[in-house]
């Protein structure tokens, strides 16, 4: 019943990824843009889909199409397989402990607001604290903003040093026995930051807070290992990992996660409801309500075997060399401000031209086939910080090569020549 | 195929570099923002109307160089209109900007022409359009309270 598992391409042994073999996997890489060819540096933004997750979507809907948990019938029972399939490869994927603690959810979005929602049931008060960072994606600030309006909970920010670094000291600071979750993002789509999310996680545990980290750009970027970070949540969005869009996971501690109210009710979420009483299902199932995407959910798992196949250790050494190549030549454009200079970092480079608005050079890219991101990144405070409306991001894929930041420097200079 | 330089004509070039009519106008008796939440162009208008005619305009503010230059170039056709003949030009503007079909009026819409090429980019329109809307929002807003009072 499983689609014929294409092998990935053939990558070679040891550490260096053939990079052109795996562009074939990509069927949209071979789109010409305004008769060029596509040079796709979105990928922050969303990432592309090999070969093996469409077809893992198509076989699905064409061969065993039904809905799950459910049925008796035969195409039930596949589609049920494969979907608890996928959660268990998942799982494995994120190292954690148990199939209970792997919520599918919508996306980033939707696994942040569901552990603010719950929290807000769950007792926040008056008085407690939730800690974000100044580099938060709006998904990671609004939905705390919503729960302190509506708990009398207090919003903490910890703030940004000029390279687009947390400020740790100020963290330690913020912390207090008042502090009831800390949120930040593991990898900062506006800067390409790389938090010590470690120690940030071990700081707030030793002042009895839960901490949740934003993965949505770290999972396609870097190996993620749940138990060794011992966050009590971690959330990211399928369609960033290659994956379908309209899917995404909340990795939540089973302890945690079993005190926490039902987010939504329905189908699925129940064992046995009655008029006087609803006993509901055990985790995950609890905070899985309704008919799930469960081609989504099937087609991640595809996306996730993939990305493990072509090996993240040397995806992140590909694009850490691919960075810095990147960041050379951008330092050789004058004119050109690096917007988000940590020490650490990862597939993003981020900047803003002088006398160009990022609109402009989005567009002037375009014309060369060149796919950048323009705009305030859905990080309106960090625009703020470093004074800039927008910037123009281009972010990294394990697909990308050098040929595609040549290309890029070659738009950029063609910019600069419009307004000379 | 639409080339590059017919959106970022040399006239486009030019007024982003040095915008005509930039800057707060004092004495002015209408002030509005246009703000585009997507990509966080800000443009406020200043007015001097008088007797339902625009006797001086200028703008300030910053967005990308086609929201600039069309803010310039609305500034220069404006002034010394009437109200009504403004909002006329708004709609003949919008008309432009949005449908695609035969070569834009020069006889009609004068400088306005260089802006045209944003047709053929639709994400940008927008860009194209926030100061006039912003523009209609002012005037709307004067009619309205004249009919109040
Ligand atoms: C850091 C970060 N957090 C959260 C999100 C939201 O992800 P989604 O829109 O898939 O829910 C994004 C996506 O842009 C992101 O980059």
């Amino acid at each position: 019943m499983n689609v014929a598992h294409k092998d990935i391409s053939k990558t070679g042994a040891g550490t260096v990824l053939d990079v052109e073999a795996l562009r074939g996997d990509f069927p949209i890489l071979a789109r010409r843009i305004r008769g060029k060819p596509l040079v796709y540096l979105d990928n922050g933004a969303t990432a592309q889909k090999p070969r093996v997750v469409l077809e893992t979507l198509d076989n699905y809907y064409r061969n065993y199409n039904a809905n799950i948990h459910r049925g008796v019938h035969t195409l039930s029972g596949e589609a049920t397989a494969a979907y608890e399939g996928a959660r268990d490869r998942i799982r494995k994927f994120i190292n954690a402990r148990a199939n209970a603690e792997v919520v599918f959810v919508r996306g980033t979005t939707e696994a942040i607001n569901l552990v603010a929602t719950c929290m807000g049931w769950g007792g926040v008060q008056r008085g407690d604290e939730i800690i974000i960072s100044a580099m938060e994606h709006h998904s990671n600030i609004v939905p705390w903003q919503l729960l302190c309006e509506r708990s009398g909970a207090v919003l903490r920010v910890i703030p940004i040093n000029e390279a687009g670094e947390l400020i740790m000291e100020e963290y330690a600071r913020l912390l207090s026995d008042r502090t009831r979750l800390v949120a930040v993002t593991h990898i900062s789509n506006a800067l390409g930051t790389v938090n010590p999310v470690k120690q940030i996680i071990e700081m707030a545990h030793a002042r009895g807070a839960l901490a949740l980290i934003d993965g949505a750009q770290a999972v396609p970027h870097t190996a993620v290992d749940v138990q060794t970070l011992d966050c009590d949540f971690y959330a990211f969005s399928g369609h960033k990992l290659f994956g379908p869009t309209g899917i995404g996971v909340l990795y939540g501690r089973q302890a945690v996660l079993e005190k926490f109210p039902p987010y939504q009710g329905g189908g699925d979420m129940i064992k046995m409801v009655s008029f006087e009483k609803t006993i509901y299902n055990d985790l995950p199932y609890r905070f899985e309500a309704g008919t799930p995407d469960i081609a989504g959910v099937i087609g991640l798992g595809a996306a996730v075997d993939y990305v493990t196949a072509v090996g993240l250790d040397r995806i992140a050494a590909h694009e850490r060399d691919l960075l810095e190549y990147a960041t050379d030549a951008a330092r050789g454009i004058s004119g050109l401000r690096i917007i988000g200079t940590a020490k650490e970092k990862a597939g993003i480079l981020s900047f803003v031209l002088e006398g160009i608005h990022p609109h402009d050079i989005g567009t002037i890219l375009d014309h060369d086939g060149v796919a950048i991101r323009t705009g305030h990144h859905c990080a309106m405070p960090v625009m703020e910080f470093y004074k800039v409306q927008a910037t123009a991001r281009a972010s990294l894929a394990f697909y990308n090569n050098r040929a595609d930041i040549d290309a890029l420097i070659k738009a950029i200079a063609h910019a600069r020549q419009v307004f000379h | 195929m639409h080339e590059l330089k017919d959106l970022y004509q040399e006239v486009i070039v030019d007024h982003n570099r040095s915008p005509r009519n930039f800057g707060k106008l004092a004495g002015a008796n209408r002030v509005l923002e246009g703000y585009n939440p997507l990509c966080g162009d800000r443009l406020t208008l200043y007015l001097n109307v008088k007797d339902n005619k625009i006797e001086n305009i200028t703008f300030d503010g910053s967005g990308c160089a086609i929201s600039v230059a069309s803010a310039s170039l609305m500034t220069e056709t404006i002034k010394g209109k009437s109200t009504g003949e403004a909002e006329g030009i708004f709609h003949s503007f919008h008309d432009m900007v949005t449908t695609d079909s035969g070569e834009p009026d020069f006889d009609k819409m004068g400088k306005l022409v260089a802006i045209a090429g944003v047709r053929d980019y639709p994400t940008r329109v927008k860009c194209a359009t926030l100061c006039w809307h912003t523009l209609h929002s002012i005037i709307q807003g004067e009619r309205a309270s004249v009919s109040t009072e």
